[in-house]
This record gives C-alpha cells, sequence and structure tokens, in this order.
C-alpha cells in the first residue's frame, strides 16, 4: 500500500531530524519522543482534521500532547504539516527560541502547555464538551504516557469522560513500557490499564503503536462504541527505530554522541533506503 | 452604611449570573459537588445545559474549565476556597494561566468563613498562592452590590480569574446606587491625611470601623478598599504613602503574602513608609466562628484603630 509506504517514510525521515535536534540543542527527551512518531505522523497526516493555514479554526479537531516531554517529535511533526516553517526547529534549544522543551500553546498548532504530567485528559474532556454543546463535529485526540497513569488526575478525568459518554474522545496511551527510572511494571505496576479505563465506561483497544496500518485502520474505526470514550493502548518500543536506543530506560532523556548520531543516522537511513523511494 | 444583609454574596454572585446565562448560553458553571455550597441549585436546575457536575476532582475540574474556555466558554468553576486554593494549584499554573485560558474561580466561603470547621477548611493563604500565579488577576468583593457588579465585569474579561467571596451574609460597604467597581482600580471610602487603612473582602467593613473610631478621636484616615489584590491598584498605594505617611493594611489571610506584602511591596519600591500588617498570624488559627476569629486576631474596628493609634503614636 502507497499510502502506508509513504507515511512510514515520513516517520524515519522525522525520527532522523528529531535526533539531529536533541544532538545539536544537547538536550531533549530521545526514548518517548521516538516512541510516538508512528502514532503523531499517522494522526496529523491522515486522521486530524485541522488546518495549517487557518490553525484557529473553530470546527478543527483538537490534538493534546500531554505527554509533553515528547515534543520533539512533535515539533518535527507540527513542521513537516506546515504549522510553522522547518528552520524554526533549528532555534531549538537556544536562548528565547519558541519551541520550548516542553510544548508551548504560543506556537501555531499547539493546544495547551504541557509538561507537567496527568494535565491533558481533563481539558481534553473540556474540549469534547465544549464541542457537544455547540454540536460542532470536532474530535478530541490526547496523548498521554504509560508512566503518566500513575497520576490521580489522569483517572478523575478518565471517570468524567467515562460519565458524559464523550464518544468525541479517544485518548492514546504511548504504551513503550519505560519510565525515566525504569521498567514501569516495576515502578507502578500497569498491566489493568484496559480494565480500569473499561470499568469507567471506555472501550478499549490495543494494537501495535508502531505499525501504521494498524494505527490508520484503528484511527479510522472511531469510536469504538456509540456513547463511550475511546482508549487506544498503543505498544510501542521505546527509543523506536535505532536498535541502540530501544528498550532502554537510560535514553528517557540522553543526548547522543557524535559517534552515536552517527550511528543513529545511517541506521535510518538504511531504513530510508529499504523502504524504498517516495511515489 | 452598616446595613446587615440577609443575602450572602455567593447568593448574589450565582443570581447575578443566572440572569446573565439565561441570554448568553456560551456561559458555563462547573462544580465539584458543591452546588449547594455555591447556592447553585436553581442555576442547575433552570440550565443544565450550561451547568457541569463533575464530583469531587477539583483537578480535573480546573483542567475541564481550561478545555472549555479554549473552546470559547466562559467559564465560571464554583466551590470552596480552601479546595481551589490548594488542590488544584498546578492545573491553575498551567492550564489556566501559562496556557492562557480566562478560566474564572469563584471560591466561597473563603478564609474563615467556616469557622469550627477547622483549618482544613479555611483559606488563608489562597492570596499568596494565586497572586504569585503570572498572569492571575485576584478579587474579593466587600459586599453584595460590589459583587453583583464584579460578575457583570468578569463574563467578558480575558485573564484567568481567582475570586474569594465569603460564607455568611455581610454588612452593606456600598448603597445600591453609589456602588462603582472596575477591575484593578481601588475605591477610597474615606479620606483623610493622617492614616491609610487598606483593606478587602469582608476586612473593609472592620476597616470602615476603624475609621469612625480614630474619626471620633480628630484623626483622619483615608479608608480603602482593594477589592482586586491582583493586578494591584499601584498608584493609589503610592498615593496613600505619599500623602498620609504610614499605612495599616487588614486582611482575612496569613500576614505573609496576601494584601498586606502586596502593598508593602508596591512601597518599599516607590515611596518607603512605615507598613503594618494585619491578619492571622504563621499559625493554624484556633476554633471559632468567623467574628469570634476576627475579635480574637485583632481584625475588627476596635483593634484596627488601637494599631493604627500605635503605628501615628510611633
Amino acid at each position: 500500500m502507497d499510502k502506508i509506504k509513504s507515511l512510514s517514510r515520513k516517520t524515519i525521515a522525522i525520527r532522523k531530524r528529531l535526533l539531529q535536534m536533541i544532538y545539536e540543542a544537547h538536550g531533549g527527551h530521545t526514548g518517548g519522543s521516538l516512541s510516538s512518531v508512528d502514532i503523531l505522523v499517522a494522526l496529523y497526516f491522515e486522521v486530524l482534521n485541522v488546518d495549517p493555514n487557518d490553525p484557529e479554526n473553530k470546527d478543527r479537531d483538537r490534538f493534546i500532547l500531554s505527554k509533553g516531554h515528547s515534543v520533539e517529535s512533535y515539533y518535527c511533526v507540527l513542521a513537516e504539516a506546515g504549522f510553522f516553517p522547518e528552520e524554526l526547529l533549528n532555534t531549538y534549544g537556544k536562548i528565547k527560541s519558541p519551541l520550548a522543551g516542553h510544548p508551548v500553546n504560543k506556537v501555531p498548532g499547539i493546544e495547551l502547555n504541557s509538561g507537567s504530567l496527568g494535565h491533558g485528559l481533563s481539558v481534553g474532556v473540556g474540549m469534547a464538551l465544549a464541542a457537544r454543546m455547540d454540536k460542532r463535529d470536532s474530535w478530541v485526540y490526547v496523548l498521554m504516557g504509560d508512566g503518566e497513569q500513575a497520576e490521580g488526575s489522569v483517572m478523575e478525568a478518565a471517570m468524567s469522560a467515562g460519565n458524559y459518554g464523550l464518544d468525541r474522545l479517544v485518548a492514546i496511551i504511548d504504551r513503550n513500557r519505560l519510565q525515566i527510572s525504569g521498567d514501569t511494571e516495576k515502578i507502578m505496576k500497569l498491566d489493568s490499564l484496559a480494565d480500569r479505563y473499561h470499568n469507567l465506561g471506555w472501550q478499549v483497544k490495543e494494537i501495535d503503536g508502531n505499525n501504521m496500518e494498524e494505527l490508520l485502520k484503528t484511527f479510522h474505526s472511531m469510536p469504538l462504541k456509540k456513547d463511550h470514550p475511546s482508549l487506544i493502548i498503543a505498544n510501542t518500543t521505546k527509543g523506536k527505530g535505532v536498535t541502540f536506543i530501544e528498550n532502554r530506560a537510560k535514553w528517557h532523556h540522553r543526548v547522543p554522541t557524535r559517534e552515536e548520531i552517527n550511528q543513529a543516522m545511517e541506521e535510518l537511513d538504511k531504513q530510508l533506503f529499504e523502504n524504498g523511494p517516495d511515489e | 452604611m452598616d446595613r446587615m444583609n440577609k443575602i450572602p454574596c455567593r447568593r448574589i454572585f450565582t443570581d447575578i449570573l443566572l440572569e446573565l446565562a439565561r441570554g448568553d448560553r456560551d456561559i458555563i458553571v462547573v462544580t465539584t459537588d458543591a452546588r449547594g455550597s455555591v447556592t447553585l441549585t436553581e442555576f442547575a436546575r433552570q440550565l443544565p445545559d450550561q451547568f457541569i457536575e463533575l464530583g469531587i476532582a477539583e483537578q480535573n475540574a480546573i483542567g475541564v474549565s481550561a478545555g472549555l474556555s479554549a473552546s470559547g466558554k466562559k467559564v465560571f468553576v464554583c466551590g470552596p476556597a480552601c479546595f481551589y486554593s490548594s488542590r488544584n494549584v498546578e492545573q491553575t499554573k498551567i492550564d489556566m494561566a501559562y496556557s492562557g485560558n480566562a478560566v474564572k474561580i469563584i471560591g466561597v466561603s473563603g478564609g474563615v468563613s467556616y469557622g469550627a470547621l477547622g483549618s482544613s477548611h479555611h483559606s488563608l493563604n489562597d492570596l499568596a498562592v494565586m497572586r504569585t500565579i503570572p498572569g492571575m488577576t485576584v478579587i474579593l468583593p466587600s459586599d453584595n452590590h460590589q459583587t453583583a457588579l464584579m460578575t457583570r465585569a468578569l463574563v467578558n474579561y480575558e485573564h484567568p480569574v481567582y475570586v474569594r467571596m465569603g460564607r455568611a451574609p455581610v454588612p452593606d460597604v456600598y448603597a445600591y446606587d453609589n456602588t462603582v467597581f472596575q477591575i484593578g482600580k481601588a475605591n477610597i471610602l474615606m479620606d483623610g491625611r493622617d492614616i491609610t487603612i487598606i483593606a478587602a473582602g469582608e476586612t473593609v467593613f472592620h476597616a470602615l470601623e476603624a475609621g469612625r473610631i480614630l474619626k471620633e478621636r480628630a484623626i483622619q484616615s483615608r479608608v480603602i478598599d482593594m477589592h482586586t489584590i491582583k493586578p494591584l491598584d499601584e498608584h493609589v498605594v503610592i498615593k496613600a504613602a505619599e500623602e498620609t505617611g504610614r499605612i495599616i493594611t487588614v486582611e482575612e489571610h496569613h500576614v505573609a503574602g496576601g494584601l498586606g506584602s502586596a502593598v508593602a511591596e508596591v512601597v518599599v519600591r516607590n515611596k518607603p513608609v512605615p507598613v503594618k500588617i494585619l491578619g492571622f498570624p504563621d499559625e493554624f488559627v484556633v476554633h471559632g466562628r468567623p467574628l469570634e476569629l476576627f475579635e480574637h486576631y485583632g481584625l475588627i474596628g476596635k483593634s484596627i484603630a488601637d494599631a493604627a493609634l500605635k503605628l501615628i503614636q510611633a
């Protein structure tokens, strides 16, 4: 399928760009940015009704990056989608850059300032309630981390979404199984995630969150059930795309050395080559 | 001037808001199992589509309110001040102020309104918390007439706001037809050149009492209703420092970080003169009814007047 191939190509290019950004800025959240790239590309190039030329359009879909630390992939996807010039990415990490280390909604396309975990779902609930009041056909997508699920406020928000049957609200958990101190299951067990949400009135689907075909199929089948909010547990690989970064907790916010960046680029270039030329 | 009302400020607020919301579908009330405490039962009954109940979950309430506000709604999130100035501080900082969502928090039964219920239910550091968040506006109306005008002024006000009002009915400070209210502009209620007394919220009435007591002793005090703690009316403070040479502040708040601190910050930068800050000390207060607590901690007219005399004689 050409579409899948073309989107996969985008994900590789974005992985390269974000690694370059982190390398040049001497800082960033490498692992979680890499794991979320496929989800963001699927959303911004196939799912979300957003227009970079009219980013404030009232009827737009809303996307909230609740796991705000994965901002590098987000900035790269927004630039690729045309919300701001690609060159702006070069300012990342420099003083007075509009691109902060966590999302800031003064940047076109960004809805909410995030960075502290456990905020995004509540704001998404508010946006979904407003859309329903106004009878606007507008969807709200919230991307959370798996470590983030330990924040109690997430459960408050999930409870209210279930209570109000917000079927235009789609939450996605980037389930990469690692947080800053290590294995999520060793820090605070999460394997009951699906049940937790289900018990609060959500419909839950678990998928491979690094598989473009599965992502698109799932996003295009929303809501999972009428009158219920949908949760996609997207099983991903933290650090996806670069073998020596994958599944290593220390890469949560480690910055690649010159050698490492070269090695990573080589590996991603190889993936680009194998993916074949863009049509 | 000291007519006691039968209706508390929170009721005036909800009556006016209901009237305004009938003509403006974008006005939304959010609450957390506090419709009774805030006197919102009638609002919920008459305008159920503009009323959102979220259960006892203040963090979520502020996040949801921010999402509604970001989608063009005029949101009033209402509940006890003690909870709404503590539980959700980070949501207020990030989802409201930092993200630029002009949600209005209406904190009712503030200060020591809940009296003997104890310190879990008091909000005596709320002004300190809220005024140190960039972009917040902080307002304490002093009576029913001011509350009414404030409510109308807030609907289309484009900044995030924290309002604190009390629980019990309060005496009128203003008469119906002489009330003026502008956010950020203090009202001078009594003029004089010997000393200035600055108060806000329920202490304004007691400050006026102090003004009257002082007048009997031939001391002309300037009494200021500083209903907006932030942005503070710096002009009126500087003028008071220049023209009266000493200032007493009176607040239903700990002496750290509230009205007195805000006034002192302006005074030291512009015209250093002695400032005496009256409020609750840095301790969890004794148990008692609100007025008993005001008396115990020296926040009623006579105590304020005594403090003023001491400052004048110093």
